[in-house]
């Protein structure tokens, strides 16, 4: 993408030579105004959240006012995970291998306490203490439930976060390569992989959980 | 805890009671509190003949409990009877720690089957004979039997609430800090070995479901496949996994795969005192979250021998009647998202569920968790605005939405063709296996416990039980909007007579001094029976809370109506029990 070390340094005195920055940059606004607004969610409900959530999808609250009306089903077609709900350890490899299937760009809500840290339930032994511990999280949304005026908030939050980005510099335009998040096992209690000793993990990770859908 | 039992008065035996003791003799004792004791090796006779001859053929709520100063485990078992209404007969099995051993009794009621897997996930105890005692909350590997009371989980801190460490005066450290492995695990992932481990959940659940090769009698060969629908999954409410064997299209078996939102509930609530419970309850069945105050409120309510004042047990049925309408509408929506006909009726079904939601924040200050019931009454009086705006609700508007509902819907030609003789329960089928609510009376059982054994003052309303006849998916709707319509005529009685006057029995505390006991409080929710059984040993923490959680059992009828239908009407089956995941895995 940036085309000043492309460029020879003869050419560069001789010839106006433009940078990809500089001709993508204006269009950045253009970019983002229609990616924040054509942000489609995946529908994918957890607990109680996934109540308030559908309630903000409804009349009262009309999510299509954001462009977000459209929840698809399937992860490949998605471009937000809101995670609406306790993320327990029997739930957990499922959330994860849904995020790995999301294509870039990506982001994904923490929707309620649960899923910022546990909430209520954090004490519980099957209840993961934050889905942060697995897969990054761009936006936090407090309550228990969140109302879906604060879900509504939590979308403009990320709408902000999709603005400042831009497209010569978005990584996921660049050879960058976004490797998959170790799907964790479920042992005698929750493996997180990325935490096992290195060890040959590559052949015993295989046959355990297939990574393909 | 060891003198307080003691001294524990032994339970007056019941006419029916001494019936059996007199014909299995030394096999039946009486128990602590309430019930009897059944030695093991009698147990399946003293429970045929409390279901044939004594007529108890719905066996409500089965659990255990671990009594670790005594050294045994209990299980608890409450049956009813369909015909007759009234109590449950409680009756109970006891076995040493180290041997763990009952026998099963899903061979009499078949509601135990998924409850004694239950049992036996938390607890460890071994049902012998039954059919597939598999783990059906944690995974099959999980270490350790959570529920018994030397099980320590990893963020433990001390048995009972309030802990030390969150005394304002005191500091707080992380749970995380305080963790062994600095995180919710008990097994550090450092020391695990991957390449030894072979994770056997899958195989142990699979192995009962193995396609098997034929042919589909025109000399074609075909093999029948087992498909995995879940647990994320568009048409499966929440996340729930269905195991299905499909030959072609249609459903040869199935098994349901629960405790995806398993959040140990019952753990978390022996260690919170009782009134701390009272939010963590909204949270199980999160559609109607004041119907599950209400039966938790009964249950210690019981323990602690009070009732609440008039108003405030009015205030309870406009609230609890008000839950029922909003769950049953949000039903009708829900089953037409299943049936295809995406999210236009539920945005009808929400309208009406919003102003519900308003008139409960403005009752307790939350739309969805209310917290609203206390022991002996209930949270905050309601206001004049309140009385006014659910007039116009109930007098105006509700019934007529109701109809504008029904227009869309029940005379729609596919609708019907879509719901009309599928997913058919049988009503031997539905009292066998604890079918309960909407689904029970669908198939035809007139039993409602706002009738059958009448708790608060429904006894003074009049009301009709709704009842289908077909047990099919269609009559579960007409039943449901039935329901809509008799909880309006609840909610008009109610706010004719309701009284001015005090909301709460005794004082407000932020303790309630419950005395050793045990109880077993019920209501019928909008989803069916929702239990909560208690058990106090005088100390301000529940020494046993279980949730007899009306989906989860209901869940047990779903492998009866799906069998020889299509797949696709097996996920209407699941549609039309009207389960909550929260509740089912708590």
């Amino acid at each position: 993408m940036s085309g000043k070390q492309q460029v020879p340094h003869e050419l560069e005195d001789n010839v106006a030579v433009t940078p990809w920055a500089k001709l993508l940059d204006p269009l950045t606004p253009i970019y983002n105004w229609g990616r924040k607004y054509s942000m489609w969610p995946m529908g994918f409900g957890l607990a109680c959240c996934a109540i308030e959530m559908m309630a903000t999808a409804a009349g009262r609250f009309d999510l299509s006012r954001f462009g977000m009306e459209l929840m698809r089903p399937s992860p490949r077609q998605a471009d937000l995970m809101i995670v609406s709900g306790t993320v327990t350890k029997k739930m957990i490899p499922q959330i994860v291998r849904l995020y790995n299937q999301m294509p870039e760009p990506k982001y994904v809500i923490a929707m309620g306490a649960c899923a910022t840290s546990g909430g209520p339930f954090k004490e519980g032994y099957t209840v993961v203490s934050g889905v942060d511990r697995f897969i990054p999280v761009d936006v936090y949304i407090p309550g228990c439930p969140p109302r879906p005026e604060a879900l509504l908030q939590g979308f403009l939050k990320l709408f902000e976060k999709i603005e400042g980005q831009k497209i010569s510099t978005a990584p996921w335009y660049t050879k960058k390569e976004f490797p998959a998040i170790p799907v964790p096992l479920l042992g005698p209690d929750l493996i997180d992989l990325r935490q096992v000793a290195e060890k040959p993990r590559e052949q015993s990770e295989a046959p355990a959980v297939p990574t393909t859908n | 805890m060891a003198e307080k039992t003691a001294t524990a008065p032994l339970a007056q035996l019941t006419s029916e009671m001494t019936a059996l003791k007199e014909r299995f003799g030394d096999a039946i004792q009486p128990a602590e509190y309430e019930g009897i004791v059944v030695a093991n090796d009698k147990l399946l006779q003293v429970a045929q003949a409390i279901r044939d001859d004594l007529g108890y053929d719905y066996l409500s709520s089965l659990t255990g409990v671990d009594y670790f100063d005594k050294g045994y485990f209990e299980t608890v078992y409450h049956a009813c009877s369909i015909a007759r209404g009234g109590g449950p007969l409680v009756f109970k099995a006891r076995t040493p720690r180290d041997v763990a051993e009952i026998p099963s009794v899903v061979s009499i009621w078949r509601s135990a089957e998924f409850q004694e897997r239950e049992a036996y996930d938390m607890f460890g105890i071994r049902y012998t004979g039954h059919p597939d005692l598999r783990r059906i909350l944690t995974w099959e590997g999980f270490a350790g039997y959570p529920l018994r009371k030397d099980w320590k989980e990893p963020y433990y801190e001390q048995d009972h609430k309030p802990f030390d460490s969150r005394w304002p005066g005191g500091h707080h450290v992380p749970a995380e800090d305080r963790a062994q492995f600095h995180d919710n695990v008990t097994v550090s992932p450092e020391t695990f070995n991957v390449e030894s481990f072979t994770p056997e959940a899958e195989q142990l659940l699979y192995s009962g479901i193995v396609p098997v090769p034929g042919g589909n009698g025109h000399g074609m060969h075909t093999d029948s496949v087992v498909v995995n629908l879940g647990p994320q999954h568009p048409s499966t409410h929440g996340v729930f996994r269905l195991v299905v064997r499909l030959s072609g299209e249609t459903v040869e078996d199935l098994r349901p795969v629960m405790g995806y939102l398993h959040r140990n509930h019952e753990k978390i609530g022996e260690r919170n005192t009782f009134i701390q419970n009272m939010p963590f309850t909204d949270r199980l069945d999160y559609m109607c979250s004041m119907s599950n105050n209400f039966g938790y409120a009964l249950a210690v309510e019981k323990l602690m021998n009070i009732k609440p004042p008039e108003r405030a047990e009015y205030i309870r049925i406009i609230m609890a009647e008000l839950t029922r309408v909003m769950n049953h509408l949000a039903f009708c929506g829900f089953l037409l998202n299943e049936m295809g006909a995406f999210f236009t009726p539920f945005i009808y079904a929400f309208e009406e569920r919003e102003l519900i939601l308003d008139l409960f924040e403005m009752a307790s200050g939350s739309r969805m968790m209310c917290n609203y019931f206390r022991f002996g009454g209930v949270a905050r009086d309601v206001s004049d605005e309140f009385v006014q705006r659910l007039s116009h609700l109930v007098f105006e508007r509700l019934s007529h939405k109701t109809d504008e509902m029904e227009n869309l819907i029940t005379t729609n030609e596919i609708v019907r063709s879509r719901a009309v003789g599928v997913a058919v329960l049988p009503r031997a089928d539905a009292i066998s296996l604890g079918a309960a609510g909407p689904l029970l009376r669908a198939s035809g059982v007139p039993y409602d416990l706002r009738k059958a054994d009448p708790y608060s003052i429904y006894d003074r309303f009049d009301f009709d039980i709704v009842t289908g006849t077909n047990g099919d998916v269609y009559d579960r709707y007409l039943v449901r909007i039935g329901e809509i319509r008799q909880s309006i005529r609840i909610l008009k009685q109610a706010l004719e007579q309701l009284p001015a006057g005090e909301i709460q029995t005794g004082k407000k505390a932020y303790q309630a001094r419950v005395p050793a006991g045990q109880a077993y409080g019920r209501v019928e929710g909008p989803k069916g029976e929702l239990g909560f059984y208690v058990v106090s040993d005088g100390s301000p923490n529940p020494y046993r809370y279980h949730v007899r959680a009306t989906s989860f059992i209901n869940l047990g009828s779903l492998t009866t109506m799906a069998r020889g239908g299509k797949l696709a009407d097996a996920i209407i089956g699941l549609g039309s029990i009207d389960t909550t995941m929260g509740e089912v895995d708590r």
